[in-house]
């Protein structure tokens, strides 16, 4: 019996001197997520206007999937102004993510990769500390329109892909080209877009 | 003190006149305590060379003895040496008592036995000193692996789960030092947080038949104990260096025991491990280094008939996590899987970078026993638990040298029991244990927690009872009842809570709505029962066999329930679902052991069947901002395994020994119909190990693993859209590497330094070919080849 007294006292005991805490938690702030990404592509020639690019994927990895929305085609033979931003909207006010791409310029990359349909080039705008592109500011120049077989095909797709800590100094990689860049992907987003 | 029994006798022995000299003494040599007989007690007669030793029945015979006084001196390794005057005439039958001093202290021994036996009905493999030296440079893991039945989970060469008859994780118990290690077992890459060179003896029983240690053991129980030390004035350590050539490390390792004839004793210990990048046969193996610093203290006081003991123990170690292994979604993956080398190759180096844990895990315990006269013995115990665990990822801005993840998990037990060791025919055992746990994620990380907060308590109770039934049959029958309360604080995502209905099903558990998370309040119970049943029959000798049915019963762990984003190092999101219940496993297992001196085998066939297994599966791909990932879902299925281990050793001749192991084992869900994933493959151990003890004690073995290719899995692979190619790739991450060949050569060799130290120095070579291979066990085995030859190189001084 004298166990049993013994046991029960000694378990009432813990459980008062452990379960006094009955705060809730604190919600997590995700300082570090990537919500938003805005592509703004602004004409050299200002009598057109400018194509916006957007993803937004507010949930992050939870089940939504992202919204992607693409403002309008983009015209033929003409020369575009690339900029990009990048915001964390889980948080009130949004933080602008820009900024931390910026002052880790040297582990950052961005890589434009234009499908087969889409007569279009790009050009880094930007460079790093050490001379390499970072890609957060880039011209895109375009020729011909796109024809209804590419449309159809789904080869006119631009993706835009943000590798983590890439190889620069690998083979055609300073030159855009993300065959040799390694790394890790941190963003990826593709649109759908007509040159026309 | 032999000596000084010795010289009283010398001193105090009288020469008389003889007469009638071919007179013979007999009689018997039993224990003080309990009446048992004692074998091989050796008796001598001061002054003469003549000595004998007590047999089997613990009788022993002088002949031609004069009418005379002797004297005699008993001595027994773990007995007290004492004299005895003995008057002869004629032929006398004389006995004698010895105080059988357990040759351990701490929980008494059973049957004479250094470590009791865990469970009467299921054949126990164990490890002994000796042989966990051999690991001393390696993991819990690795020790266990070299048991049949018994395959690793790994995640490269630092993290080693052990996997007991195709089972893992939360369903293994793992007893360190009488404490049920509360160390987030629950990850695939969670290593147990023991040091392998605190233990003495490893134990491991396949399946759930040791209720007294816990009932969810669907798995199998593994239980590490301390070095036993003897009641008697002596103080004796040992340290030992380690050089290793494949992460270019250095390992010491030391202990230093004292203990007294009145019942003191402390036991030191300590060890420190560093090594650097591992290499695969071809390329290095950037940011594999690992470091690790454990000690443990162990003081106590034992008398025959009461004790008390404190053990410490801290273990704390940062382990590097291959760096090509990290990786983004799936085009990563793709990416990741094609190269033939490791995305990522650097120079060698020390330092453990991200990705990498750092885990830090302290123990104490306090226990106290007492004899109870003519019933048994009573102890109870106190236990507790810090675990702090850090993982670290590559991460961006202010957060690059913030751990993503940070668990303290707190644990307190408390236990009573009681067994009886008085009767020779039937032993009982009966105890009652409660216990409180509490985790604590911080989030300080600014990454959602992915084990919630929660406070859990647990309260069980068992009783098992062995019988012989007969001088070769023993039958053994036991229950257990656990209570387990979960109350938790867990943040949902409103988007998964909503695609899951929780909304409409579990509207009562949300507390408030935090911007687009939910946080709620499940509070969850479970009540689980296990028993076991058993019987083990001798016949012919050297033969037994053993028959066991245990059914065990285990709550989901808090991943099973809770899960719900994306698990960075899996490179997946995984989701949880908090309506599971416990999984009940019935395991039949028969073991026919024939221990032989010429061959010896045993034989083991078992069957698991498992109601409501949890088990993880893909069953979507996810688009992200970050790219595409593969969503794995926690599901409950019926699975059944069924397998064989099988022993067999052989002598050649008095230097010369054959060893060979086999394990089959084979998984399926019983409601889809089919296989599970991750089962070990079939494997052949064969060993030839060569040992002189004439010669120094030289022992050399060579060692020949072969591990077959794994041919049953669930095939998961999916399909992935490469936008640079423009093309649909397959990710494939299921199929399973071929089969390999090791060879492991290791031998060692004594040399006595002086009278009381001696010098053991031992080398190993593990795969002496250097072949590159894959470990369908090994989550790396998509990114990189395993280990590579290794050279290993132990001196070890015993004083």
């Amino acid at each position: 019996m004298k166990i049993v007294q013994f046991l029960s006292t000694a378990i009432f005991a813990s459980a008062l001197i452990f379960s006094c805490s009955s705060d809730d938690p604190d919600p997590v702030v995700e300082e570090e997520v990537i919500t938003t990404m805005t592509i703004t592509l602004e004409p050299f020639d200002d009598q057109i206007s400018s194509v916006i690019l957007q993803t937004q994927d507010l949930d992050g990895d939870g089940p939504d999937i992202p919204e992607v929305t693409v403002s309008g085609n983009l015209l033929e033979n003409k020369m575009y102004y690339g900029s990009i931003v990048l915001l964390n909207e889980t948080e009130d006010p949004a933080e602008n993510m820009t900024g931390e791409i910026e002052e880790e310029d040297l582990a950052h990359q961005f890589f434009y990769t234009i499908g087969s349909g889409l007569n279009a080039s790009t050009e880094y705008n930007d460079e790093d500390t050490e001379g390499n592109p970072i890609g957060l500011d880039f011209t895109l120049t375009t020729t011909a329109a796109s024809s209804g077989q590419d449309l159809l095909l789904n080869l006119t797709d631009i993706t835009f892909t943000l590798r983590h800590e890439p190889v620069k100094s690998a083979e055609g990689v300073a030159d855009g080209d993300i065959t040799n860049a390694e790394g890790e992907t941190d963003i990826e987003a593709t649109f759908t877009v007509t040159i026309e | 003190m032999r000596n000084y029994a010795l010289l009283v006798l010398l001193l105090s022995s009288i020469t008389t006149l003889s007469q009638n000299c071919d007179n013979t003494l007999t009689g018997k040599v039993t224990d003080i305590h309990d009446g048992q007989m004692l074998i091989g007690v050796t008796l001598t007669i001061a002054n003469t060379e003549q000595s004998v030793q007590t047999g089997l029945d613990g009788i022993f015979t002088f002949s031609n003895l004069c009418d005379d006084t002797y004297y005699i001196q008993i001595s027994h390794p773990y007995c007290l040496t004492k004299g005895f005057k003995v008057r002869v005439f004629e032929d006398t039958n004389k006995s004698f008592k010895l105080e059988h001093h357990i040759e351990e202290l701490n929980q008494i021994t059973i049957e004479g036995k250094a470590y009791s036996n865990k469970s009467k009905t299921v054949l126990e493999s164990t490890l002994n000193k000796e042989e966990l030296e051999r690991f001393s440079t390696g993991t819990l893991g690795n020790a266990l692996n070299s048991l049949s039945g018994v395959s690793s989970l790994n995640t490269g060469n630092g993290v080693v789960k052990p996997i007991i008859n195709g089972l893992h994780s939360s369903r293994i118990v793992i007893m360190n030092n009488g404490v049920r290690m509360e160390d987030q077992r629950w990850g695939s890459e969670h290593a147990p947080n023991i040091d392998i060179n605190s233990a003495g003896n490893l134990t491991l029983i396949k399946g759930a038949a040791a209720l007294q240690y816990s009932g969810d053991a669907t798995g199998g129980i593994i239980i590490v104990e301390a070095p036993r030390i003897a009641v008697k004035d002596t103080l004796f350590g040992k340290t030992s260096i380690s050089g290793i050539s494949n992460g270019r490390g250095v390992s010491i390792n030391s202990r230093i025991t004292k203990s007294n004839l009145n019942g003191w004793y402390t036991s030191i210990q300590g060890s420190l491990k560093r090594t650097g990048d591992t290499e695969a046969p071809n390329y290095l193996l950037s940011n594999t280094g690992v470091s690790e610093r454990n000690a443990s203290i162990k003081i106590g006081f034992n008398r025959f008939d009461y004790g008390i003991e404190a053990y410490y123990s801290i273990f704390k170690n940062q382990l590097g996590i291959l760096r090509a292994s990290h990786l983004g979604g799936a085009g990563d993956q793709v990416r990741g899987i094609a190269s033939p080398i490791p995305l990522i190759i650097n120079d060698f180096s020390y330092d453990i970078d991200a990705p990498r844990q750092e885990v830090t895990h302290q123990l104490g315990r306090i226990i106290g026993y007492k004899e109870l006269n003519r019933r048994g013995k009573l102890s109870f115990q106190y236990d507790y638990q810090l675990n702090n665990r850090l993982e670290y990822d590559i991460r961006r801005g202010d957060d690059r040298n913030k751990a993503s993840t940070d668990l303290e998990l707190i644990t307190h037990t408390v236990q009573a029991n009681f067994e009886t060791n008085k009767s020779n025919t039937h032993h009982i055992k009966t105890g009652i244990i409660g216990r409180y746990q509490k985790n604590y994620p911080d989030p300080g990380t600014g990454i959602r927690r992915l084990i919630p907060d929660y406070t859990k308590y647990d309260l069980g109770g068992y009783a098992m009872l062995d019988t012989n039934i007969s001088e070769s049959l023993i039958i053994e029958l036991g229950g257990r009842f656990d209570y387990t309360h979960m109350n938790v604080y867990k943040f949902y995502r409103t988007s998964f809570w909503e695609s899951r209905n929780y909304d409409i099903l579990l509207p009562e558990i949300v507390v408030e709505e935090v911007g687009a998370q939910i946080l709620t309040q499940p509070k969850l119970n479970y009540y689980n029962s296990s028993a076991t049943l058993g019987a083990t029959y001798s016949f012919k000798d050297n033969y037994k066999l053993f028959f066991n049915y245990s059914l065990a019963s285990r709550a989901p762990n808090p991943s099973e329930l809770f899960s719900e984003g994306l698990h960075h190092s899996a490179s997946r999101i995984e989701l949880g679902d908090l309506r599971f219940n416990s999984e009940v496993g019935h395991k039949f297992a028969l073991t026919l052991r024939n221990n032989n001196k010429n061959f010896s085998f045993s034989i083991q066939p078992y069957i698991n069947t498992i109601n409501d297994f949890i088990l993880i599966e893909p069953v979507d791909v996810r688009q992200t901002i970050r790219g595409n990932f593969q969503v794995w879902e926690y599901r409950q299925t019926n699975a059944q395994l069924i397998g064989v281990d099988v022993d067999a050793s052989y002598p050649i001749n008095k230097k010369l020994k054959l060893n060979h192991q086999f394990s089959l084992v084979k998984g399926y869900d019983r409601s889809r119909n089919q296989p599970l994933i991750n089962m070990p493959p079939a494997n052949f151990k064969n060993e030839i190990v060569y040992k002189n003890s004439a010669y120094n004690n030289l022992r050399i073995s060579l060692q020949s693993a072969y591990v077959f290719r794994q041919n049953e899995f669930p095939n998961n692979n999916f399909e992935v859209y490469i936008p640079e190619t423009e093309t649909s790739e397959i990710v494939d991450f299921s199929t399973p590497p071929n089969a390999y060949h090791l060879l492991n050569f290791n031998s060692s060799i004594d040399f006595k330094t002086s009278n009381k130290t001696a010098l053991t120095v031992g080398l190993e070579i593990s795969n002496l070919l250097n072949t590159s291979y894959r470990n369908y066990l090994s989550r790396l085995r998509l990114y990189a080849d395993d280990l590579g030859r290794n050279f290993l190189l132990t001196i070890k001084l015993n004083y």
